[in-house]
């Protein structure tokens, strides 16, 4: 869909406000709608409409196979890893209160970092999907 | 209204025989099941329907169209089978909500049970204002964490199947 000049002015004056955007539910999903899932699925959004209307070659190469598989697996591992923390600092498995000293800040500060490992993996798996599909052709 | 809209697309993409008329159909469909959340006050679930519904399923499903065909094959014989049996399934669904509890009934199980606790703690508990993420998050905690290996192994699926990794390599190699 190169060839298409609307569609390309279009989609290059959007993608950065889409990911500025995937962003921004990330980091406020505490205090709005939205969160790591759908700030994760925006960000795919993006890089998918990238594909779609240039090529798939260079969102490729903005995003080879090998990391795609790496992030998801970090992003899983990311919000584990908080339950196994949470359990070295002496509380249950995914008890964020004590990641602080005062609870409610740990709860924040928990909900913050496997909010970014779901958002993670959300966005990597999204795109492992589109990329193997649109690898068959 | 937005229900019969939804009632008709979702018939409408059913019946047509042209599939990407149909996958634009669902995208229409989940873009008013986004609308009737907002009306229902759920307005995390319609920020996830409209990203994950409207958006990237209806991009997945044109290019698994593109990959396939446009039309759908004729069906050998008339779904007679299947259509009763939907029906019947529809029909008890229908006759099981009407012991339910009336929309926003205070004395509602729903709402006697964890729901004020979460209302009343949540922010004090959290430090979270929206209640929706910190029951997500902090007291679902462990829910959450199963959803995420779900999309994770979805993808991770997709990729062993489709060989997205093992392809790439081949044609490094050679």
């Amino acid at each position: 869909m190169k060839d298409y000049f609307v569609l390309r002015v279009m989609a290059k004056l959007l993608i950065p406000f889409i990911l500025l955007f995937g962003f921004y539910v990330q980091m406020h999903g505490d205090y709005g709608p939205g969160g790591g899932f759908q700030a994760g699925v925006i960000i795919a959004a993006a890089l998918i409409l990238y594909a779609i209307v240039f090529d798939v070659g260079p969102a490729r190469r903005v995003a080879p196979m090998w990391m795609l598989v790496a992030l998801s697996c970090i992003g899983v591992l990311l919000y584990a890893s908080v339950g196994v923390a949470t359990m070295m600092a002496g509380g249950q498995f995914l008890e964020y209160g004590v990641l602080a000293h005062d609870p409610a800040h740990g709860n924040h500060l928990g909900i913050l970092i496997i909010e970014i490992g779901v958002g993670v993996a959300v966005a990597a798996a999204m795109l492992m999907i589109y990329f193997s599909f649109a690898g068959r052709r | 209204m937005l229900l019969v809209f939804v009632l008709a697309t979702g018939i409408a993409a059913v019946w047509l025989r042209n599939l990407l008329a149909s996958a634009m159909l669902l995208g229409i469909y989940s873009l008013l099941m986004a609308a009737l959340w907002v009306v229902l006050d759920a307005v995390d679930v319609a920020f996830t329907e409209a990203a994950v519904g409207a958006g990237l399923t209806t991009a997945l499903m044109l290019f698994a169209i593109w990959l396939t065909g446009r039309q759908e094959k004729p069906p050998v014989r008339k779904p007679w089978f299947p259509l009763a049996g939907a029906l019947i399934t529809g029909g008890l669904l229908i006759f099981g909500t009407i012991d339910m509890p009336k929309f926003g009934d205070p004395q509602a199980p729903a709402q006697v049970h964890v729901a004020p606790y979460y209302l009343e703690n949540a922010e004090a508990q959290t430090g979270v204002p929206n209640v929706v993420t910190s029951v997500l998050a902090s007291y679902r905690g462990f829910d959450t964490l199963g959803e995420v290996t779900v999309v994770f192994t979805a993808g991770m699926g997709v990729v062993v199947l489709l060989g997205g990794l093992r392809r790439r390599r081949r044609t490094d190699e050679t």
